[in-house]
């Protein structure tokens, strides 16, 4: 493999992993904050429960989603310098403003949250939760909207005599129409990856203790109630999320099919135009043009996806080489047909499983009703890996059904190599992450399921705390103001009424 | 004062303002080692910095963004030569990040042991390496006409960069021991103390001989009054910081080093301007101000969005600090 290969196998593989926890984390921190809103309005304990134990699983899943982000925003100097020199004057831009709008908010906030149980007034505390959740879709944004822009390069004029795009106009670049819709598909496709894990864990809990209710963990046959409210919540945001993804999928593949019809085609394997054209849902046999052994075909559904009309013209992938070859010069404008071909479908594919299986949850459930089968058991642990896999399916679709351009139109992948960079060095820290990532992966798994397990925590010390908050606020405010108290290094807190020295619950 | 020397004082202070949070919170972590006697001395540590390190550490990421956005050459070139030892501090601060949330979150000794251990190495590594890349861009890289980096890892390990890397950590250990000093109570914040009175002379030796050599090696053409005023600044608050800790006056203590570290990235940006990378074979080579910025237009809008939120981003910052400035001890920990 020479250097490029190794390059983009890095930059592939760190950005999917990072891809990989941040829709979890998307989802989960808006899911918990609706829980503990619904605590806070009703002062009923058992939401206050689920917040405390979905509220672990967030966190266990936050670390590696901002530890897994540090290295994105280096990698785009460390191996890709042309790249970073060519677009730096607009791509620069938003990923600026996502540091100082975003990450600043979630990072600050959800230290508040974690570490303010029982110290800060309540409401604050919750509103702490909702700076976070809101924060974390700024930061898509802005990143999706700088990912827009090289897939679609907008509001920019190259300067020949620099080498490099320069922006013209920003509001273009935050309002590029792939970011208008790439934006909502991507935040309805994260919403189910949160509702699967909250709907799963719920359904795993309800079926084990209505299978054994010896086994379940002391108190667990009183966690019923309060899982079946979660599994609710998690059903229907899987469902939802399903609902927005089709609909905004739809329109995504329509402005795709405007901009980037070379993907549209690859989507399909399509080789010559046809009016209309169907959509496969599999094909055995190769990819390469040539007859497929076996495949079945929905008529005229590609000319509805890519146009809207049920007898549209989709361009083949031949006719718009030829065009490509006028326009760019001689080369292969295609990208890899088997790859594109098949995540789409397993993209559709994962999502709209996992949304059965929430409305199967959903039924199976009714009424008080509870399934005992071992079936039951084996779709919890099925649930939550689908629309994580959809998620990372879409990626891989939309990055690599760009190529061979890194940039649409203005460069090609090739030619944002760092130059001067080695084979053996590009390797050697692509091996390093790719096992510091599979640990962190195993780890991650690991964790959350050993926190899933259990039933719902002891939440007595926060429940008081919480119906304080009416009268006093604050549960303590010692004061230490930066000056220290120069009783050389005796224990500062001399003369302080004992309250002071009770152990605090602490995170760490 | 142009967009594009406006931007370098503020890429200049987002990268101090990191190193002088993010520094003692990596003094910290250094200290659960060996200072630390026992597991709960060691979430007392961990527990004064739990708040804010995330937030301390985004300051990184957006002095990163900004280089990025406003000196697009300067975060290419720099960014692609300091390959490895980023990867490093890449590698370190991603289990050093881990280590804090997971820690507490499976209860054996073999398991915190080796999170301890994380902890250490995960901050005096950024710590020393942070402090050699950023002295090598004032002692400027091997570049050629098209800004690219030429030379090796000998051409960025050199002594005097190295010195900036010792500098650095003498310097977070120090800011770090005043925090613990002005956070904990009890036989911790005791012991904090008596490591703060000893570490002034050793750091102030180093950032001295750190300040003259810069200046010397930069020479003219920069601004060098900025450079030897902001050295002899650094000197006096750390050697001064060791009367404050004795008299007992811990806040004022970490204040000084927190100064310090400020005074310290004077001497090294105020050094570099107005070049942002100098080239070590041709001058005519060199990233400036001047020729590695982004257009106009762009430092426009960047500027339009870092001037109303920047002072939002420290007051929510600081409330942090507010909210959370109660001292800790061992008999907290339940
Ligand atoms: C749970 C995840 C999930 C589900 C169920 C779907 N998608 Fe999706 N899709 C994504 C998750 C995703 C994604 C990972 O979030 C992507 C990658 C880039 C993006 O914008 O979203 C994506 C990209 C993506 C693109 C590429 C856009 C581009 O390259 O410009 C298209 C055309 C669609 N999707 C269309 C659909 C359709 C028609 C769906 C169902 C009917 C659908 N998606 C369901
Ligand atoms: C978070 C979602 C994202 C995922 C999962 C993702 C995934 C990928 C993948 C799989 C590749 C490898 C393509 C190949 O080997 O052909 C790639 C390449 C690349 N992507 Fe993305 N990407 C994401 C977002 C972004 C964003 C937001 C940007 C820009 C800000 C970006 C910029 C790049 C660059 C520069 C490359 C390297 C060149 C190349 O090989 O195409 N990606 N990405
Ligand atoms: C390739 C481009 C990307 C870069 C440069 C990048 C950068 C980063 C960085 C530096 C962090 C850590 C922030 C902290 O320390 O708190 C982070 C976390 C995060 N990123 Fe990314 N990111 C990229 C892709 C994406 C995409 C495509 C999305 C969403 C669609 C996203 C959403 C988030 C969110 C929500 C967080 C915070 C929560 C979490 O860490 O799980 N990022 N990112």
């Amino acid at each position: 493999m020479d250097v490029i290969d190794l390059a983009r196998w890095q930059f592939g593989i760190t950005t999917v992993v990072h891809y990989f926890f941040v829709p979890f984390t998307i989802s989960m921190a808006f899911l918990v904050a609706i829980m503990q809103t619904k605590w806070m309005r009703s002062g009923d304990e058992r939401w206050l429960k689920l917040t405390k134990f979905f509220g672990k699983l967030l966190l266990v899943n936050l670390a590696v989603g901002v530890v897994t982000g540090l290295v994105q925003e280096f990698q785009f100097g460390l191996n890709w310098s042309d790249f970073s020199r060519f677009v730096g004057d607009i791509f620069g831009a938003p990923l600026a403003m996502e540091a100082l709008l975003a990450f600043y908010l979630e990072s600050v906030f959800v230290g508040v949250w974690i570490f303010g149980w029982g110290r800060i007034p309540p409401k604050i505390h919750l509103a702490t939760i909702w700076v976070t959740a809101c924060a974390t879709l700024l930061s898509a944004y802005f990143i999706l909207a700088a990912n827009s822009f090289m897939q679609n390069p907008v509001g920019y004029e190259i300067n020949e005599e620099a080498g490099r795009a320069e922006l013209t106009d920003i509001w273009a670049v935050l309002t590029n129409k792939v970011a208008l819709i790439t934006f909502p598909h991507t935040i309805m496709a994260a919403l189910m990856v949160g509702g699967a894990v909250v709907a799963a864990v719920a359904m795993w809990h309800l079926v084990k203790g209505r299978r054994d209710p010896s086994l379940a963990e002391p108190g667990a046959t009183s966690d019923a109630g309060p899982f079946r409210n979660a599994l609710r919540i998690g059903a229907v945001a899987v469902l939802l999320g399903g609902v927005g993804t089709a609909i905004t999928g739809d329109i995504q593949g329509k402005i795709m099919t405007e901009v980037q019809p070379m993907k549209m085609a690859a989507a399909e394997a399509l080789y010559e135009t046809e009016e209309p054209a169907p959509f496969s849902l599999f094909t055995v046999g190769t990819l390469d043009g040539s007859e497929a052994l076996y495949s079945i075909e929905i008529p005229q559904l590609l000319s509805f996806l890519s146009t809207g009309s049920f007898d549209g013209e989709v361009q083949g992938i031949n006719d718009i080489q030829e065009e490509y070859e006028e326009l760019y010069g001689p080369g292969d404008y295609s990208p890899n047909i088997p790859v594109t071909y098949w995540t789409f479908r397993f993209m559709v594919g994962a999502g709209g499983l996992a949304a059965a299986i929430a409305a199967w949850l959903l039924w199976s459930t009714r009424r008080g009703r509870v399934p005992t089968s071992r079936w039951a058991l084996r779709v919890t642990a099925v649930l939550p890996v689908l629309p994580l896999a959809a998620n990372t399916f879409g990626w891989i679709f939309t990055e690599m059904g760009r190529q061979p351009w890194l940039v649409f139109g203005l460069m090609p992948t090739a030619s944002g190599i760092t130059p001067g960079s080695t084979a053996g060095s590009v390797l050697a820290t692509l091996s390093v992450f790719t096992v510091l990532y599979a640990g962190l992966t195993w780890l991650w798994i690991w964790l959350l399921v050993k926190h899933a397990r259990p039933g719902l925590p002891d939440v007595s010390a926060e429940a008081r705390w919480g119906r304080r908050s009416g009268d006093d606020g604050v549960a303590h405010g010692g004061d230490d103001g930066a000056d220290g108290d120069g009783d050389g290094g005796r224990a500062g807190v001399d003369g302080q009424p004992d309250e002071e020295d009770r152990p605090l619950t602490f995170a760490y | 004062m142009d967009l594009a020397t406006f931007w370098f004082v503020l890429v200049a202070v987002l990268w101090i303002g990191y190193l002088a949070l993010e520094g003692f919170d990596f003094g910290v972590g250094m200290l659960t080692r060996r200072f630390a006697r026992d597991d709960r001395e060691r979430r007392v540590l961990i527990n004064t910095i739990g708040p804010v390190w995330d937030g301390n550490e985004v300051w990184m990421v957006t002095a990163v963004g900004a280089t990025f956005a406003a000196f697009p050459e300067w975060y290419a070139t720099a960014w692609s030569a300091y390959y490895l030892p980023l990867v490093a501090i890449l590698v370190a601060l991603i289990l050093r990040g881990l280590a804090f949330e997971y820690r507490a979150k499976h209860d054996t000794d073999g398991w915190r042991r080796w999170w301890d251990g994380v902890i250490f190495w995960g901050s005096a590594v950024p710590a020393f390496l942070w402090g050699v890349l950023l002295a090598g861009f004032a002692q400027g890289l091997p570049l050629d006409a098209r800004h690219d980096f030429t030379g090796s890892l000998a051409d960025i390990f050199t002594p005097y960069t190295l010195l900036g890397g010792v500098v650095a950590l003498a310097i977070s250990l120090l800011h770090g021991a005043h925090y613990v000093a002005l956070k904990t109570v009890g036989d911790v914040r005791a012991r904090a103390r008596s490591l703060a009175a000893r570490l002034p002379i050793p750091a102030g030796l180093a950032i001295a001989g750190f300040a003259i050599w810069t200046v010397n090696m930069r020479g003219d053409g920069s601004v060098t009054w900025i450079a030897w005023l902001a050295g002899a600044v650094a000197v006096g608050l750390v050697v001064g910081g060791q009367r404050m800790i004795r008299d007992g006056r811990e806040g004022w203590a970490f204040i000084a080093t927190f100064g310090a570290v400020v005074a310290v990235g004077a001497v090294l940006f105020g050094a570099l301007y107005p070049d942002v990378l100098p080239s070590t074979v041709d001058t005519a080579d060199s990233l400036t101000v001047a020729n590695a910025s982004s257009t106009g237009y762009t430092l426009t809008v960047m500027t339009w969005v870092a001037v109303p939120f920047v002072p939002v981003v420290l007051a929510y910052q600081s409330w942090v600090y507010w909210t959370f400035r109660r001292r800790i001890g061992v008999q907290h920990i339940p």
